[in-house]
Formats: structure tokens, C-alpha cells, sequence
């Protein structure tokens, strides 16, 4: 880490104390980046581990419950602590350079929502060693009450996704108040980058819809462990209720993950095209468009539960309504290449490949948008296909794609181009061979979530195949990885804007200082370096006078490891909430008091 | 188990919509993969290349968002009709089934023809069938795919599946449970037998009947170890002491093709094994192991009667 430390900004001091108590969003990105990357590998593994398993039929590999408790951990690893936190990592890189301010409105809330992020996902991963989660990461009742999960897994999960969301949380109030106070001179509404947009909406969706799954774990917390019955049936609950509790949760979550992705392949295309964002502002619509109706269509997870003909119908037509302004914005991205100069480079291969990828996923998911197909394709491998076109196919292709982008200007060296294209290969062709079999595969009746199979149902070729592309995928990521270590060890010699880029953040150094701009910028236009540099515009020169940069704190990992404890005690025993709690008033209390210039 | 096989009125109904949304689907795939490519490779840098600085086309924006729109209603008329024709009262004369999903197995209650069985359901062919479709325990979903589109079961509510059978044939259609409820949700299947009227008539009536007495020396022993052994506290075999209500009924499991819900064939290894420890088969098992070896109460000849005798119960 101490290395990094010297390449990614140049900071006072350096050493572990440093970024321990480091409250620079740059930092804090790139904390949040190497650690989610690294629960993306472990989520990977997991994967692996659960095709191996299902290569053949009646495979011996993995056993009926940590089969289960595999898919569960996959999926809760890969949503909350690699795909939502990788997003994180750029906006908190991202989001103070693009908007021409110096730091988030909260840099120590920054940092606290880091270290709750870290806490919490060590706690949850942890539960392997005592009983993972073994429910699906929706987690029913009442499969998810004490009677029919009696190990502590429900519990890691209750309290695991409590504390991560407080993390999502924070994080969303201070990009938001970040995006709306701190905007630089003439950076208006409409000038703003759609990656800034996106991460503006997606603070609204999570500021939304994080209360009502915290409302839902605390209320499954409570049926496990403090003799409530919210969701059991035979003492007057329904687990309908938490069906509805999650989805209404769940279905924004869906637009969390995607939106910051389509942000980023928003700012990658125009630049590798040589010309602007195609309808800017009908991108930024739809993207409004967007987080208003996800708020709309989040039954049409539970089709088949026993809802009657109205409420079917009413959310089958709002889910093919949504699908609407998701199309427009792959017509944008295509109209931005067209007529373009394409620069085909790795990360310009990436953000291509997201617009195909995410189509995929966007046609089977209006699909299954109608109820009456939705009742041969729930819980059947056609869906496993849909969310893994969406999320491989589409977020975590576009996350590279911003990967390949940014790391000259967060580094100051740049990925390896023949290492990059071999990587995108693998993955593009891996995500296929891995995803696309899954879509027949449901269509020939095989249900999801299960960890074995008989013969002679047609299954057995097919997940073979699959099996195959996750380990291509696994190559994919290796050849990332070691392009990541060599590109580490050259010197750093980018310039401020290398490709010359047409937001702010280009115009800093490569890295950035630690107070990201000598000068606030004065934004003249959208595409503020591309508007400058056409009409002749000089940068302003710094003027000297003293610039305020937020001093490091240790209150942030102070709080969050006493949030953690507070978190162990339904676990164990509740004194430990009892501890914790002392612990995070003790730090709340140094914080507000601790001075700041 | 694949869903684009027509043997039931409900997936008739689903396949209405389904047939044009996977053309409608196809379509827009291919178009826009060409469009991708084509425009990749059309535009790539080249010496001399400028590129256009188009802000925008309000004109095509407007029409490339109107085709979706028209994609979508298409789909959509079609979809509320389905939903209103699935969700359409049964007729006076479905017979009705009771179909209640356990942990891990699902039994099957016809109330008008007082039977009760598990695992395996025998349909007369052409004639409506309505199912209510409960819980025990945890939520399990119901699911035929070549006959009807799957409902869940969900404890605490009464969903409805109406559908009719229109395939007569030996072989049963297979069936398993669509939401993950626990360890063996893997485990848990189960078979549509789809009889001529004549052939379920005969099946009914001899399922309604008392278990048939054993008549095998083996068997009478295999009966006589049943009836004080741990096994009546959750089976029933009618007509006998046995009464349990919370396992699967054996009065006539003998005639049953499958064992354990649908993972094995029902034939006297078999039988054996799942007595002498069940969850050695399906990973979580209520059932107790009954060997002596695996801590239970019967020896391996004890085990060996009662496998002849449950075998004999046709």
C-alpha cells in the first residue's frame, strides 16, 4: 500500500497512518477500488467453485449446503462488496475533479463510509467459518426464519447488510450534497458530465431505497432472534411482506449497479469517437426517466407468487415501460460513434462491447417482463442469464472500461495495450461462452439454485460449456491483474490529459495533487476542455494564494469499528451493541470537536 | 423438462405472447449487433479522418424512441390478455387437487375422490384440472413446464392453477419445485401422469382404496416392523395403525414409479437405501436414519421386510 501511496497522489506524509487516517476522496477511491477488486476476485472464485460443481450432472465437488451457501455469498459478494463499491471508487475519485471542487462536501464521512464498508464486509464474508448465508442473497422468509436456518448465516446477513448500507448511505448524502453545493463557476446542471448525473441519481435511488431494506432486516433480526413474527405465516405474519419490503429495495438496487456504469461508457465513448455525447440531454432524461420508474415496477419479481390479473398487469406495463429510455441510451451511444473517428484502444473495446452485452441482458429482461413468459422463465437459468448479460456483460465491462480509461490519470502510467486487448478478448468471449448457453438452458426447463442434476435432460452439454467460460473468465482476469502489477512498476510519466479528454478532471496533473487543482476552474461549456481548447482559452494561472485541504482523521475507522462490534452482538451477545455503541459516541463526539483547518 | 414442449392448455396460453416476443426479441438482437459492428468498423481512425461534431438529431431521437414504444405496446396487448384468460374462473366441472409443497416433496390431496398421495399425480387427459396450491413450511413453487407456467406456494396463502392436460401418454411429464427452500430444493421433484378417462378412473378408485393386504412372508414381516417402529408416527398407510400425517402417504407406494419425490427409482435397492438413511440421498432429510448402523432402530434384514412389504402396497 505504501507504495501506491507514492504514485496515486503526493501527500504529506505516507506510511500506513496515512492512509489509515486519509480523508482525500482520491485516496478513499482507490481504497475503496483495490479493496473491492479483491472481493470481485473472491466473488469470482466462488463462481468457479459452483461451475465446477454443476460441469457435469450429479457433480461430487460441492455438497448440497455450501452449494447453497455458494451462491448466496457469490452473489451478495459480487453486489455489494465489488460492483456497488467499484462504482463507489469512481465516483469518489471522479466526481470533486469533474465538478471542479477539491474534495466531497464530507471528506471525513468519506472516509467513515470506507472503513464501515471494509468492516462490514469482512464481518459477512467471515460467516463462512461459522455458517454462511444459505437463502439466496434475496433471502425469503420463511426459509430465512430460526426454524428453517437455525445457524447464524441469516444473522451475518441481517447485520452484514445493515451495516453496508449505513456505508451506501453516507456515501450517497455527501456525493449529492457534493454534486449540488460544490460545483465550480459555471459548472450548471446541464454541463455536467453523465457520469456526475448518474451518480447524482443513483445517491437519490440509494437515499430512497436503503430504509425500506433496513426496515426488512431489522425486522427478519428481530423474527430470528427476538420473538417477533413478521413474516411467519402460522402466527399471523406474511412472508409476502418481505418480498415486497425487499423489492421495493431490490429493483432501484438494480439501477444502482447499472447507472454509474452507464456513466462511465457515457464519458469514455465521445472521447474515443473524437466528438460529443450524442442527445446529452435526452441521456440525462432518461436517466431521470429511469430512477423515477424503477420505483414502479418492482413486483414483477414475485409474478408468481399468487398476485392477481390487476397488479400483474399494472407492473408488467411499467417494467416494458422502463425498457423505453434504457433503449434510447444504447441509440445515443451508437449515434455518438457514428460518423466518429473511432479510436479502437482497450478501454474504447470495453465500452463497444457494453453496448452489445447490456442489449442482450435488456432484451431477455423484457422478456420476462411478461408475466405469462415469466411464469416459464422464474427461477430458471433464462434469468441467470438476463442478470449476469446486465451485470458481467454490463457493469463490470463498463467498470473496466473506465479501469483502462482513468488509470493514467489516477496513476500517472498507463495499462499495457496488448496485455488490455488480450484481457478484453478473454472477457468478451468468456462472458459469451459463460452466458449466453444459460438462456437455452432455462428454456429447456432447468430451475436455478439447484446443485445438482439428472442425465439425460439435455442440461449436462451445456453447463459443461458454461463451466469452460467461467474458467476463461478467470484467465481474463489474471492477464488484468498482472497488466495492473507491471503497469505499477514503470515510471510515471502520463500527461494531464492524454487522450485528450473533455472534462476537468484532465485538467490537473497525472496524478493529481492533493489539492486535485491549482485553480478552480471557470466552466465555460459542456465538454469544458474541448469548448476551451476550440476557442483558445489558456488555463488560468494559480494565483498562490493558500489553498484549504481537510487534515486526516482517525475518528472515521474509530466509529466504524465500533459500528462493527455494535453489529456482532445480535451474533453473539448483546453487549457487545452495548460496547460498540460507546465506542461510536466516544468517535462522534472526538469528530465534532476535532479541529479542521 | 423443456418449456417449449405444448402439452397443456396454460403453456398453449403462454406460448400466445412468448411466440411473438421471441421474434420481436430476435429482431432488435440482430439489428442492433449489426449496427454495433457495422459502425465499429465503418468509423475506425483513419489518416485524413475527421470526425462529425454532431451534437444531436431531435427528428431521429424521436423516432428511435417511438419504436420501442411500439415494440412495447405490441408485447403488451397480448401479455393482459393472457393474464386476464389465466387469471379467468375455473369451469363447474374442474376437478379440483389440493397440491401442498413440503420440505422436500409434495403431496397431493383430491378431496372430491378421497385420495391422498405424494410425489406422483395422475391427470385424465382433456379435462380441466384446478389446483389449490399451500405450504407447509417454506415457500416451494409448482412447476410442470410442458403442461402450465409455475405458481408458487407460498405458506399462509392459497395460490390457483387452472389448467387441462392434453396429452395422454405412459411416460409422466416431469415436475420440480421453482424456489429455493432449503438444503434439497434440488431434490425435490415430482411426475404428471396424463391417463385416458378409463385409466385414471382405475387408478383413483384404487388409491381411494384401503392399503391392500401383504401377502409375501417377507412383506407380513416388513408390515409388522412398520406398524412398531418409528415409521407410523409420520406415515400413513391406510386402513393400518399408521396415521402420521406429516410424511408422505404410502398406502399405495408400491405402484409409484419414483421414490423421494422423483430422484429414485422405486424398486427394492433403492427402497433400501432411503430407509436405511435418507439423507445420505437428499442432504437435509427429516426422515430419521432407521439402520442401526446410521443410530437408528431396524437391523439390515428388518430394513430388507420393510422394503418388500411397502413394495407390495400397490
Amino acid at each position: 500500500m505504501a507504495t501506491i501511496a507514492g504514485t496515486l497522489t503526493q501527500p504529506a506524509s505516507s506510511g500506513i497512518w496515512s492512509w489509515i487516517t486519509t480523508v482525500d476522496h482520491k485516496r478513499i477511491g482507490a481504497l475503496y477500488g483495490v479493496t473491492a477488486f479483491i472481493f470481485f476476485m473472491w466473488g469470482g472464485f466462488q463462481a468457479l467453485l459452483i461451475r465446477t460443481q454443476l460441469a457435469v450432472p450429479h457433480g461430487v465437488v460441492i455438497d448440497a449446503k455450501l452449494f447453497n451457501e455458494l451462491f448466496t455469498m457469490h452473489a451478495l459478494t459480487m453486489i455489494f462488496l465489488a460492483v456497488m463499491p467499484l462504482g463507489a471508487s469512481f465516483t469518489n475519485y471522479l466526481l470533486p475533479l469533474m465538478v471542479g471542487a477539491r474534495d466531497v462536501a464530507f471528506p471525513r464521512l468519506n472516509a467513515l463510509s470506507y472503513w464501515v464498508f471494509l468492516f462490514g464486509g469482512l464481518l459477512l464474508t467471515s460467516s463462512f467459518f461459522f455458517g454462511a448465508p444459505d437463502g439466496g442473497w434475496f433471502n425469503y422468509a420463511p426459509l430465512s426464519s430460526k426454524q428453517y436456518s437455525p445457524g447464524p448465516g441469516i444473522t451475518f446477513y441481517a447485520v452484514g447488510l445493515l451495516i453496508l448500507g449505513v456505508s451506501s448511505l453516507m456515501a450517497a448524502l455527501n456525493f449529492a450534497t457534493t454534486i449540488i453545493n460544490m460545483r465550480a463557476p459555471g459548472m450548471t446542471m446541464m454541463r455536467l458530465p453523465v457520469f456526475v448525473w448518474m451518480s447524482l441519481i443513483i445517491s437519490f435511488l440509494l437515499i430512497l431505497a436503503l430504509p425500506p431494506l433496513t426496515v426488512a432486516l431489522l425486522q427478519l433480526l428481530f423474527d430470528r432472534e427476538y420473538g417477533t413474527h413478521f413474516f411467519i405465516a402460522s402466527e399471523g405474519g406474511d412472508p409476502i411482506l418481505w418480498q415486497h419490503l425487499f423489492w421495493i429495495f431490490g429493483h432501484p438496487e438494480v439501477y444502482i449497479l447499472i447507472l454509474p456504469a452507464m456513466g462511465i461508457v457515457s464519458e469514455v465513448i465521445p472521447v474515443f469517437s473524437r466528438k460529443p455525447l450524442f442527445g446529452y440531454p435526452a441521456i440525462v432524461f432518461a436517466g431521470v426517466a429511469i430512477a423515477f420508474l424503477g420505483w414502479a415496477v418492482w413486483s414483477h419479481h414475485m409474478f408468481t407468487t399468487g398476485m392477481g390479473a390487476v397488479p400483474k398487469t399494472i407492473f408488467a406495463t411499467n417494467t416494458m415501460i422502463i425498457a423505453i429510455p434504457t433503449g434510447v441510451k444504447i441509440f445515443n451511444w451508437l449515434g455518438t460513434m457514428y460518423g466518429g473517428s473511432l479510436r479502437l484502444n482497450t478501454a474504447m473495446s470495453f465500452s463497444i462491447a457494453f453496448i452489445a452485452l447490456f442489449t442482450i441482458g435488456g432484451i431477455s429482461g423484457v422478456m420476462h417482463a411478461s408475466p405469462p413468459v415469466d411464469m416459464q422463465h422464474q427461477d430458471t437459468y433464462f434469468v441467470v442469464a438476463h442478470i449476469h448479460y446486465v451485470l458481467v456483460g454490463g457493469a463490470v465491462t463498463a467498470i473496466f472500461s473506465g479501469i483502462y480509461y482513468w488509470f493514467p490519470k489516477m496513476t500517472g502510467r498507463f495499462l499495457d495495450e496488448r496485455l488490455g486487448m488480450l484481457h478484453f478478448w478473454l472477457w468478451f468471449f468468456g462472458v459469451n461462452l459463460t452466458f449466453f448457453p444459460m438462456h437455452y438452458l432455462g428454456l429447456l426447463g432447468m430451475p436455478r439454485r439447484i446443485y445438482t442434476y439428472d442425465a439425460g435432460l439435455g442440461w449436462g452439454l451445456w453447463n459443461m460449456v458454461e463451466t469452460i467460460g467461467a474458467y476463461v473468465l478467470a484467465a481474463s482476469i489474471l492477464v488484468f491483474v498482472w497488466n495492473f502489477f507491471k503497469a505499477m512498476s514503470q515510471p510515471q510519466t502520463a500527461p494531464a490529459n492524454p487522450w485528450d479528454a473533455a472534462t476537468l478532471e484532465w485538467a490537473t496533473s497525472s496524478p493529481p495533487p492533493e489539492h486535485d487543482f491549482d485553480v478552480v476552474p471557470v466552466v465555460r461549456a459542456r465538454d469544458p476542455l474541448w469548448h476551451d481548447r476550440d476557442h483558445g482559452i489558456e488555463p488560468a494561472q494559480p494565483t498562490g494564494e493558500h489553498i484549504h485541504v481537510p487534515p486526516p482523521s482517525y475518528y472515521p475507522i474509530l466509529i466504524a469499528a465500533g459500528m462493527t462490534v455494535m453489529a456482532m452482538g445480535p451474533l453473539s451477545h448483546l453487549a457487545l451493541t452495548a460496547i460498540g455503541a460507546v465506542i461510536v459516541v466516544y468517535g462522534i463526539w472526538g469528530w465534532a470537536l476535532e479541529p479542521t483547518e | 423438462m423443456s418449456t417449449a414442449v405444448i402439452k397443456g392448455s396454460d403453456n398453449a396460453a403462454i406460448w400466445g405472447p412468448y411466440n411473438l416476443i421471441m421474434w420481436l426479441a430476435g429482431i432488435v438482437f440482430v439489428v442492433i449487433m449489426a449496427i454495433t459492428a457495422i459502425f465499429t468498423l465503418m468509423f475506425r481512425e483513419r489518416p485524413g479522418r475527421e470526425a462529425q461534431q454532431i451534437h444531436g438529431n431531435t427528428r431521429l431521437e424521436v423516432i428511435w424512441t417511438m419504436i420501442p414504444v411500439a415494440i412495447v405496446v405490441a408485447i403488451t396487448v397480448p401479455t393482459i390478455s393472457t393474464i386476464q384468460a389465466q387469471s379467468a374462473p375455473p369451469p363447474a366441472d374442474a376437478m379440483k387437487v389440493i397440491a401442498i409443497g413440503h420440505q422436500w416433496w409434495f403431496e397431493f390431496q383430491y378431496p372430491d375422490l378421497g385420495i391422498s398421495t405424494a410425489n406422483e399425480l395422475h391427470l385424465p387427459v382433456d379435462k380441466p384440472v384446478h389446483f389449490e396450491l399451500r405450504s407447509a413450511d417454506v415457500i416451494h413453487s409448482f412447476w410442470v413446464p410442458q403442461i402450465a407456467g409455475k405458481v408458487d406456494m407460498v405458506p399462509g396463502h392459497t395460490n390457483f392453477l387452472t389448467f387441462t392436460a392434453t396429452e395422454a401418454r405412459p411416460e409422466p411429464y416431469l415436475g420440480q419445485c421453482a424456489e429455493l427452500c432449503g438444503f434439497s430444493h434440488a431434490n425435490m421433484r415430482f411426475r404428471v401422469f396424463v391417463d385416458a378417462q378409463s385409466d385414471f378412473d382405475s387408478w383413483s378408485k384404487s388409491v381411494a382404496a384401503k392399503a391392500v393386504t401383504p401377502v409375501s412372508p417377507l412383506a407380513k414381516q416388513g408390515q409388522e416392523i412398520f406398524n412398531r417402529s418409528a415409521c407410523i408416527g409420520c406415515h400413513t398407510v391406510n386402513g393400518t395403525a399408521a396415521q402420521g400425517k406429516t410424511a408422505p402417504d404410502l398406502s399405495h407406494v408400491g405402484a409409484r414409479t419414483t421414490i423421494a419425490a422423483g430422484i429414485l427409482v422405486n424398486n427394492e435397492a433403492n427402497l433400501t437405501r432411503w430407509i436405511h438413511n435418507s439423507a445420505d440421498v437428499k442432504p437435509g432429510s427429516l426422515m430419521p436414519p432407521m439402520a442401526k448402523s446410521a443410530g437408528g432402530a431396524l437391523s439390515d434384514e428388518e430394513i430388507k421386510a420393510v422394503a418388500a412389504y411397502l413394495l407390495e402396497l400397490k
